[in-house]
């Protein structure tokens, strides 16, 4: 045990009460506030954090199960001078309203990028064994556990397309 | 020095349009969008607040009666728990909008199940959230109250009432007749963003970081529920997480906040659970509606008849205003229309988005596809045949009316199939596809506003106001207003809001802020412009600004020597609110498969065209709408608050088992903007937009579902099981 959760590269110590999410951690503890609560149950995607490469709900999480990880927030992608190339294409496509559940699209759709990269097959894939092709139905489908109430699905997957064949 | 405009005449001077910068309207990204995409614009819980307590509201788990006692001594002992808070000052419900004044006081008489009745405060989070789910809590049970909407004596909301000539003689002699009824279930706000405050105090001075919509109203709604002047008061809300209705009044955590903090002599965040958010804001009332339409030969109608039912409780004022836009949309001088509702125990009924036409349009619009195959004629001549030349109940003229082209294109650019429409008549291996279309329809509204512009030395400008951006886009369109007027790029422009230090407007809700607080923009620019000429020794008419120069080859720079020119804009709606009718118009187009088996409803493709008078901005316009669509969808297949019979606790109180639209859920989706200038709705010619893209959008799927697989349903949503049990074999 070292206590040491890595957070956008940056070493912090883990909370010293169990009952700390990893959510709260990072919005209460380290002040990382980009990271969003929206159900604090794993039901809306707004918590969505990269660790060790892979997405997941960061309230469903306990900050304590995570010594040694390394996580990465929405403050990590990219920064208002150096955003990331998603981080435009959500601009450019207005691939948000709120803005609320947005830096939990945004690394949800940055780690399933990867996971099409890596062939992880989904629902929406036609074929279980080969490469996932990148189709709308393909980025709906893997996006699902990110709501947005706004209702800017359509553009989101929009913004998460043009990124997608830029970086084909 | 303050502008004034009061609006007793439609505006065509159409001044927007002549001026020569050319950035109002286009497709600009948001101006605040880059903190949005990083994270780093803050929401109301976000604010680093030194020495900030963690508050965590504890619920009734009784329907009625009184809270007895509160076991705190219990709690005071846990760890880290600093107080227990069940001050008479508390509020237990959220305000409706625009109340001005505090919604019910007093938490210890207990009106619905999960009405908040106390608050835990400790050191952090986790501790204040424990103590709070210890709390023993005795109560005394008042047996017996109503709870279901159907077994209750109703009050007929009578201003709602409109009798003309004889509806059931125009419906006895009609060539065609619809009489149905229809039941759609209660909607969740689930704005992404649960409600929360950070409150502090500076002596008698409080400050509160809150997710508000309408910081005008709200301001005194606090006021009034702390007993305290609003001067005192300090509001801010500088992004709001989504609010769809949910924020348009002070809500409890706010006041639980404030009251915290000042007992305790330090900063208090309080937060609402997700399941807090659906248990104790609002949610619109379920409805019953009754449709009666006769019609002639040719579709034509003669009677209209539009009967509703909502629900609230006790002593609520609000009741879903069902009716709204069916007083309206179509002709048929024999017309019967009239609004009830029951009073029932379950938690508060208010504004969720597009409040009335988001339930009451969806029942017309499928009623009018019921007429349209009785009478034989396509969907979209029906509803042609029937656009009235004004006010079929009032004898006045509309403002503007744009259902027609609406329709026009948006059938034209959907593919729409005019000819003779048969169920089942396209299948694709076990999906039965149809189309369907509806009409959208949702009134305009505006209200008086202020906002203060300057026009700084050094070429730049800033627009304060308290106006609210809840999404809705409203840092960019007043950032390209003040740009258009002044001559200046939208980045050399800072818009400040949600601040009760600045001038005051509506805020957001009933889709009229833009219109209300842009207003009050123009009419500040107005001035200033007007100073700008004198300077220039030119009439305001005469002087075109663009890029930071005029026309004539000044600098903006060199005009300004210097000085600021700072003036605010107040704007009122006059005389045009009485003289017109003012309504968005639109028109849905839906294509769905059913599947044959398991009665599952997919959306393949939806358009929506929409005539709301100067679009602003294109592309925050065309998202309003994408939103607006994206929720029929949910309105059409998914959504519906579900009460237990027992106690009418809100069962289904979370993102689970409340089912908005998901990403797949919605597939691509077309706008058309059918731009218009409306003179009677404002000076910047421009209506509301944030809630006509759901006004009927429902129905259009579910004629689709009609079209498709020859089921007719009359219960909202259209869930698998009800689709199926209408599939005909």
């Amino acid at each position: 045990m070292s206590d040491i959760i890595s957070v956008n590269g940056t070493p912090q110590r883990l909370p010293d009460d169990p009952r700390t999410s990893l959510l709260d951690f990072l919005r209460q503890h380290i002040g990382l506030t980009g990271t969003k609560k929206g159900c604090d149950h794993g039901q809306c995607g707004a918590c969505t954090v990269i660790v060790n490469g892979i997405r997941i709900n960061s309230c469903l999480t306990l900050a304590a199960m995570h010594d040694g990880d390394e996580v990465t927030t929405i403050e990590g992608l990219g920064t208002p001078d150096r955003p990331s190339d998603l981080q435009k294409a959500f601009l450019e496509h207005d691939g948000f309203q709120c803005g609320y559940c947005t830096p939990g699209q945004i690394c949800s759709a940055t780690a399933m990028l990867q996971e099409i990269a890596n062939d992880w097959p989904s629902d929406a894939s036609e074929d279980l064994e080969g490469p996932p092709q990148l189709t709308g139905e393909e980025i709906r489908e893997r996006m699902s556990g990110n709501l947005c109430r706004c209702g800017a699905y359509a553009n989101i997957v929009a913004a998460i397309r043009e990124v997608a064949e830029k970086s084909a | 020095m303050t502008a004034h405009m009061k609006q007793d005449k439609p505006d065509r001077s159409n001044r927007l349009d002549a001026m020569k910068q050319g950035v109002l309207g286009k497709a600009i990204p948001r101006i605040e969008g880059l903190a949005k995409v990083t994270g780093t614009a803050p929401y109301a819980a976000e604010y680093a607040v030194d020495g900030c307590a963690e508050g965590v509201l504890a619920t009734s788990t009784i329907t009625c009666g009184k809270v007895l006692s509160i076991n705190k001594d219990a709690v005071l002992g846990m760890p880290g728990v600093i107080a227990v808070i069940d001050d008479p000052k508390l509020i237990t419900r959220a305000a409706q909008g625009t109340a001005d004044e505090a919604p019910q006081q007093g938490p210890k008489t207990v009106c619905y199940w999960g009405q908040p009745i106390a608050l835990v405060v400790a050191e952090t989070f986790e501790q204040a959230r424990d103590a709070a789910k210890h709390l023993a809590v005795e109560y005394r049970e008042e047996e017996g109250v109503p709870l279901d909407p159907q077994a209750v004596e109703p009050e007929e909301q009578e201003d709602e009432t409109v009798r003309q000539g004889d509806l059931a003689h125009a419906m006895a002699k009609a060539a065609h007749t619809v009489d149905v009824t229809y039941t759609t279930k209660g909607h969740a706000s689930a704005a992404m963003e649960p409600h929360a405050a950070i409150a502090r105090w500076d002596g008698d001075k409080l400050t509160v970081h809150a997710s508000l919509q309408m910081l005008n109203y709200n301001i005194s709604e606090l006021a009034d529920a702390l007993n305290m002047e609003e001067v005192d008061i300090r509001l801010i809300s500088r992004f709001v997480g989504g609010g769809f209705g949910s924020k348009l009044g002070i809500s409890e955590e706010v006041v639980a906040a404030a009251i915290a903090a000042k007992e305790l002599g330090r900063p208090v965040r309080v937060a609402l659970s997700r399941q807090q958010v659906f248990q104790c804001i609002m949610r619109r009332s379920e409805t019953t509606q009754r449709l009666r339409l006769a019609a002639g030969e040719d579709g034509r109608l003669i009677g209209f008849g539009h009967y509703a039912l909502a629900s609230n409780l006790p002593g609520e004022t609000f009741v879903e205003p069902v009716l709204q836009s069916s007083h309206f949309l179509y002709g048929g001088e024999n017309r019967e229309l009239m609004l009830e509702v029951a009073r029932v125990h379950r938690m508060t009924a208010g504004s969720v988005r597009a409040p009335g036409e988001a339930v009451g349009m969806p029942a017309l619009e499928s009623a009018m596809d019921v007429l349209a195959e009785k009478v034989g004629i396509d969907a979209v001549e029906l509803r042609l045949r029937n656009i009235p030349d004004q006010n079929p109940e009032e004898d006045l003229p509309f403002s503007s009316h744009k259902l027609a082209e609406c329709l026009k294109q948006g059938a034209e650019a959907f593919g729409w199939d005019s000819g003779l429409r048969k169920p089942r008549h396209s299948r694709d291996g076990e999906w039965w596809v149809g189309t369907g279309m509806a009409s959208a329809a949702r009134v305009h509204n505006i209200a008086e506003a202020r906002a203060r512009v300057t026009l700084k030395a050094d070429g730049t400008a800033l627009v304060e106001t308290d106006m609210t951006d809840i999404g809705t886009g409203t840092y960019t369109i007043l950032a390209q207003l003040a740009g258009e007027m002044l001559g200046l790029a939208p980045d050399s422009i800072l818009v400040d809001l949600g601040d009760t230090r600045h001038p005051r407007g509506p805020g957001s809700g009933g889709s009229w802020g833009a219109a209300s607080t842009g207003s009050a923009v123009y009419v500040a620019c107005k001035a200033i412009r007007e100073e700008i000429a004198d300077k220039l020794g030119v009439q305001e008419t005469d002087l075109d600004l663009a890029h930071g120069t005029a026309a004539s080859g000044e600098a903006l720079v060199d005009l300004l020597d210097g000085k600021d020119i700072v003036r605010e804009g107040h704007y009122e709606p006059g005389d045009i609110e009485d003289d017109y009718t003012a309504s968005g118009f639109g028109a849905f187009f839906a294509q769905v498969r059913v599947n044959r088996f398991t009665g599952e409803t997919r959306v393949d493709r939806m358009l929506g065209a929409f005539g709301f008078g100067r679009v602003l901005n294109h592309k925050t316009a065309r998202s309003q709408c994408l939103g607006g669509i994206t929720w029929s969808i949910g309105v059409a297949l998914t959504e519906a608050l579900e009460f237990d019979p027992r106690d009418g606790h809100l069962v289904n109180c979370d993102l689970a088992e409340y089912h908005v639209p998901v990403n797949r859920d919605v597939p691509d989706l077309e706008v058309l903007l059918v731009e218009e200038r409306d003179p009677a709705a404002s000076p910047i010619q421009a209506k509301g937009i944030g809630e006509l893209g759901m006004c009927g959008g429902a129905a259009a799927i579910v004629n689709a579902i009609y079209n498709a697989c020859g089921a007719r349903i009359f219960d909202y949503p259209m869930t698998p099981e009800r689709v199926l049990a209408a599939m005909p074999d």
